[in-house]
Formats: structure tokens, C-alpha cells, sequence
């Protein structure tokens, strides 16, 4: 460790030169090369050549990528706000029961309002928000005012919100869906699904919002260090109560998404939700520990796992396989992550 | 240096005038005054218990005082918060880093008062990097830090660069008054003269620089003045001319006065 806590410059100008001067693209090049989402990117990339080489009539059909693209849809919502949730350091264990719990609800007053028009389903939309942004408002509260971990506080909400949605509908799923709803996810623009289209364009603002702005500046230093972020006079629990309220929403607006895709609330259909979303974010080269994480990579980890139970699936392997491959791959990507910061830093 | 000087060199910028500060039934602070010039370099020193970190609390804003007064140019203020210190210019730099270790240096500079776009970009919160990266570049070499790289995470900078940026940061928006708990209590022998050179720096740029240290090689080396504090009070205020380590030490324990050394009252 040769430390240098502050190399009086030969000429001050000299190092301003070094400095000022704009980062290479060399040089940015080789920061993402070395990067997560570009190692998962290449492997994903990898992946799909595989498949598509192997069964270049089913796999790389445009139906069957369609399809994939639909699959993953969903979960990329719901990992967009797992995103930002673990940029910050935190946990959000609830989502799946809080897209079933809005959807729950907003199915259940788009029937009671009885006409099928957009009208309705826009209702539905500030419904299913609305419930989602309760429960987000919920987690962060016990999170950050009654100091209860994230773990805990998003563990006892998935339970309640699930138990709650069962109240609601007596424990069987509601199937009348306004039809403006359905066309909304079965329909398309240009050939491409408007899920993947809405998906895609939640997926960038949430990009462009965490890698772009103050507020998701904050997020990254809320997670790197919280008491600092106190003492430099950000106001810590308030961002974190932001962020679980926008996870709560985003679980609100995927349920939306889910009505139209599937025609019913798929009480049994999300348990694993939040599971794979932390997967996914985790595969992008999040850390668990806070302070990294890019939505890219978000993108990234979402779709290895879809694309290797759909590339299973048409190779007629068991889909359990894929399963079995995500959860080591999991557990190779965090030790390949920590040995290359153990390399990089320095202490 | 490009700083406006908040005085002219000696200038009182920073002043306590019978601070007392009371926890419960124990009294931290006990009538404490406190002297701060312009362009200099004030050690305030004192045993574990003395009183320190709780004047240096109240002088910046983190704790309220029971009962006294703090001027700031002369005139009293009383801080609600320590953004009320940051905004008369008074920054800390704390002894366990306050630094981000995943976000880059000017991330870090910038860390809770970010620049941002102007006009609407700006009002939707969208961040000015290039501006901040250069503020920060010219703050590093205005204190002739140098830094290997301006975009990587500070993670992967050393133990004392990393102090360094923390500094940097407290150098770069204190118009008066930079505090620094034992800055240099986590670092080597090399990095520890480094960081001291960066404090005459900073003494240099026309603020006042108060160093709260144990080390009192530190102290001799540094100080312009040195604040003793002792059982809650200041029992002695020097020039540091031809002062020596028992000299200080002695001032701190008592040895060398007259105050007796068992008064009531007194904790940590």
C-alpha cells in the first residue's frame, strides 16, 4: 500500500491538464468492459446464439422471441423498482403480493364500475397505482420511522398483502377483465407487443431517472454510505420511503400489465416475484451491499433466465433445469463480482 | 489563492463564549470559550472526557449549548441543524469517512448538493456531471491533490487519498471555518505528513482550520494556536511558539497547573 493522501503536483497545471481532460473513450471502454452487465450481456448474447444455432426455426421464430419478450415483461417492471430498492441497500420482499393485492383491487372495481372502455381501464390503472403506492408508502414507514429491517418489514407485507387480496376475492381468482384491458395485452404496435413497448420505455425513464438525476444520484449514495449521506444533508429515510413507495407503484402499474396479459388476477402466480427479481438484479451486477447497480444490467439478468427456459423448453430438457443453472450461476456471478473487487480495491 | 479570504489573516472568524452543555445529570461542557482565526491552524486538544467532540458538536451545528454564546465574525448565531453551519460556511470532516466508496471523486464532492442543468433539465432534477467534474478537478489541484483517476470509485483509491477527497470536499464549501476530528488517525506515517501539508493548504486558502487531535506531534507540526481543554473548560490558549510535547501534555492532565484535579461532575 503506497498511499498518496495528496501528492503535492510537480505544476499544479500538469495535473489539472491530467484532470480536466475528458475521459477517453479508450478508457470507457475498458470501465464497461470490465463491468458486470458487459460480462452477463456477453453471456446472454452467448446464449442466444446457442439456442438459435441449435433451433434456428423454433427458437429464433418471431413468435417464440415475441414470446420470451412477453414473459420477461413483467418481472422487468417489477425489477426496475428492485433496482433502485437495492442501489440504496434495501430489500423488497412484498412485490409480488402487491402486484396480486392492485391487481386484486382493480379488478374487482373495474367490475363494479361495469362499462368496458378505456375509462374503465384507466380507472383500473389509478387504482392498481394507488394500491401499489400504499403499500410501498407502508414498507417504507415501517422501514424507516419504525426502524423495523427491510427484510422483515417486506416479509410481513408480502404475507398481509397476499392474505388481503384472498379477502377480496374469497380466496378464487377474478377472470372478468375489461376487454379494452385485454387488447391492451394482447394487442401490438408495428409487430412489437405493447407490453414490450410500455415495458421498454419504463425500463429507459427508469434508466435515464437513476443514471441521470439527483434522485438517483441520492439513491447511490444512500446506499454507499447512509450515515454520510446524513451528514451531507440528504434526507436519508425520506429517499428510502421515495424509493419503497416507487417499488410499491411499479408492482401496481405490473399488475395492470398482468390483467391484460393472462384475463384473470393469478392469485398463485406471483409468490416467486420477488425471488426472481433480486435474481435478475443481482445477475446485472448489483451489489446486495448498496451503491452499484445499473438498469442495464437489470435488463440483462432478466433475460437470462427467460432465455434459458424457453431455449430449454424447445431443446425438450426439463424447464426445472432452469432453475437448478440460474441459482448457480447466481452464486458464480457475486463470487466472480467480489474476487474482482478484491483486486481492485485497495485499502 | 482563488478563495476569497472570509477575514484578513487573524481575523477571530469563529468564537465560544461559556458554553455549557449538560446530558442528564453530567455536565460535558462547563463554561468553555473558543477561539477560531482566519488563516490559521487551531489545535483544540484535551484527555478523553475533556470535552471536544461536544464543543465541536455545538460548533457545528450537530448539538444545541445549555447555555452561552458562538459568534461567528463577531456577531452570535445559533445553529437548529448542521445544514444551518453548512450554510455560514462551517464544514466537518469526521474521522470515520464520510465518503461514498462506490461513486467517484466529484460524486463524492458533490455529494448532497449536486449541480445540476440549467433551465428545464435542471428543474427535473437531471445532474451536470461535466460542471461538477471540473469544480472538483480545480478544487484537487487548488490543494495540489492528485488524484489517479477522476471517474473510477473511490473504492479503489488508497486509505489516504480517500481522506484526502473527504477534506477536499470540507476545504471546497467552507467559507470560514473547516473542522477535522482526528484526520489523520487512520493513516500511515507517510500519508499522515501528506494530510497534514494539506491542512497548511487549506490555512492557506483564508479559512480557519481547527484540528482536534491526540497526536500531539501532529499539533506542534501543524498548529498556528492550540485550545486546551480541559474537565469541560479551556484552561489555556497558545501560541505554538517553541511549545513542546510535555508542555502540551502537561496543560491537558494538569500537571503543570494549579486547577485541582478532582472536580465533581465531569464524564466523558
Amino acid at each position: 500500500m503506497s498511499g498518496d493522501a495528496a501528492i503535492p503536483g510537480p505544476a499544479g497545471t500538469a495535473d489539472a491538464a491530467g484532470l480536466l481532460a475528458p475521459q477517453g473513450l479508450g478508457r470507457k471502454l475498458k470501465a464497461a468492459a470490465a463491468s458486470s452487465p458487459f460480462y452477463m450481456g456477453i453471456i446472454l448474447l452467448l446464449l442466444v446464439a446457442f439456442f438459435s444455432f441449435l433451433h434456428p426455426a423454433t427458437f429464433a421464430s418471431s413468435y417464440n422471441v415475441r414470446n420470451i419478450f412477453l414473459d420477461a415483461s413483467v418481472l422487468l417492471i417489477l425489477a426496475v423498482g428492485t433496482t433502485y430498492i437495492m442501489i440504496a441497500g434495501g430489500f423488497d420482499l412484498s412485490i409480488g403480493s402487491v402486484l396480486v393485492f392492485s391487481g386484486v383491487v382493480a379488478a374487482q372495481v373495474m367490475l363494479q364500475f361495469g362499462t368496458d372502455s378505456l375509462l374503465t381501464v384507466a380507472l383500473g390503472f389509478v387504482v392498481a397505482l394507488a394500491c401499489g403506492t400504499a403499500w410501498g408508502v407502508f414498507n417504507g414507514f415501517c422501514i424507516t420511522r419504525l426502524r423495523v429491517s427491510a427484510l422483515i418489514s417486506t416479509l410481513g407485507s408480502m404475507g398481509a398483502a397476499l392474505g388481503a387480496a384472498y379477502l377480496v376475492t374469497d380466496g378464487s381468482d377474478i377472470r372478468t377483465v375489461p376487454n379494452a384491458l385485454i387488447a391492451l395485452g394482447h394487442g401490438s404496435v408495428g409487430g412489437v407487443p405493447w407490453l414490450v413497448v410500455i415495458t421498454a420505455v419504463v425500463s429507459v425513464i427508469g434508466g435515464v431517472v437513476l443514471h441521470m438525476t439527483r434522485f438517483g444520484r441520492h439513491t447511490y449514495l444512500v446506499g454507499s454510505n447512509p450515515e454520510g449521506s446524513r451528514r451531507a444533508g440528504i434526507n436519508v429515510s425520506g429517499h428510502l420511503l421515495k424509493l419503497y413507495a416507487l417499488s410499491g407503484l411499479l408492482a401496481g402499474f405490473a399488475a395492470m400489465l398482468s390483467l391484460g396479459r393472462f384475463s384473470t388476477t393469478t392469485l398463485e402466480g406471483h409468490a416467486n416475484d420477488p425471488l426472481e427479481a433480486i435474481t435478475a438484479v443481482v445477475l446485472g451486477g448489483t451489489a446486495l451491499t448498496g451503491g452499484r447497480g445499473t438498469i442495464i444490467g437489470t435488463v440483462v439478468g432478466v433475460f437470462i433466465p427467460a432465455v434459458l427456459a424457453n431455449g430449454f423448453i424447445i431443446m425438450g430438457i426439463q424447464p426445472f433445469w432452469q432453475m437448478v443453472v440460474i441459482g448457480f450461476v447466481v452464486i458464480a456471478a457475486v463470487y466472480a463480482d467480489q474476487i474482482k473487487r478484491q483486486k481492485g480495491e485497495r485499502l | 489563492m482563488s478563495i476569497a479570504p472570509a477575514g484578513s489573516k487573524g481575523d477571530a472568524i469563529l468564537q465560544a463564549r461559556g458554553i455549557t452543555k449538560r446530558f442528564g445529570h453530567v455536565e460535558a461542557l462547563r463554561g468553555a470559550d473558543f477561539d477560531a482565526h482566519a488563516g490559521e491552524v487551531t489545535a483544540l486538544i484535551g484527555d478523553n472526557g475533556a470535552g471536544k467532540s461536544t464543543l465541536v458538536k455545538i460548533l457545528s451545528g450537530v448539538y444545541g449549548a445549555t447555555s452561552g454564546q458562538v459568534l461567528v465574525d463577531g456577531g452570535p448565531v445559533s445553529f437548529a441543524s448542521p445544514s444551518d453551519a453548512h450554510a455560514i460556511g462551517i464544514e466537518t470532516v469526521y474521522q470515520d469517512l464520510s465518503v461514498c466508496p462506490d461513486l467517484s471523486p466529484s460524486a463524492n464532492m458533490f455529494m448532497g448538493r449536486e449541480a445540476l442543468r440549467p433551465g428545464l433539465l435542471g428543474r427535473l432534477g437531471f445532474l451536470d456531471n461535466p460542471t461538477m467534474r471540473r469544480e472538483s478537478a480545480v478544487a484537487f489541484q487548488r490543494l495540489k491533490v492528485a488524484l489517479k483517476d477522476m471517474d473510477a470509485p473511490i473504492s479503489s483509491l488508497s486509505g489516504g487519498q480517500r481522506q484526502s477527497v473527504a477534506i477536499c470536499r470540507a476545504a471546497m464549501w467552507a467559507k470560514r471555518v473547516v473542522f477535522m476530528d482526528e484526520p489523520t488517525a487512520a493513516l500511515g506515517v507517510v500519508q499522515t505528513a501528506r494530510t497534514l501539508d494539506l491542512v497548511r493548504r487549506i490555512r492557506d486558502t483564508g479559512v480557519a482550520v481547527v484540528l482536534i487531535s491526540h497526536n500531539m506531534r501532529d499539533v506542534i507540526q501543524v498548529a498556528d494556536t492550540v485550545e486546551v481543554l480541559r474537565l469541560g473548560r479551556r484552561i489555556a490558549s497558545m501560541r505554538n511558539q517553541g511549545i513542546t510535547v510535555p508542555d502540551l501534555v502537561g496543560a491537558m492532565t494538569g500537571a503543570l497547573d494549579t486547577v485541582p484535579e478532582s472536580e465533581p461532575g465531569v464524564a466523558a
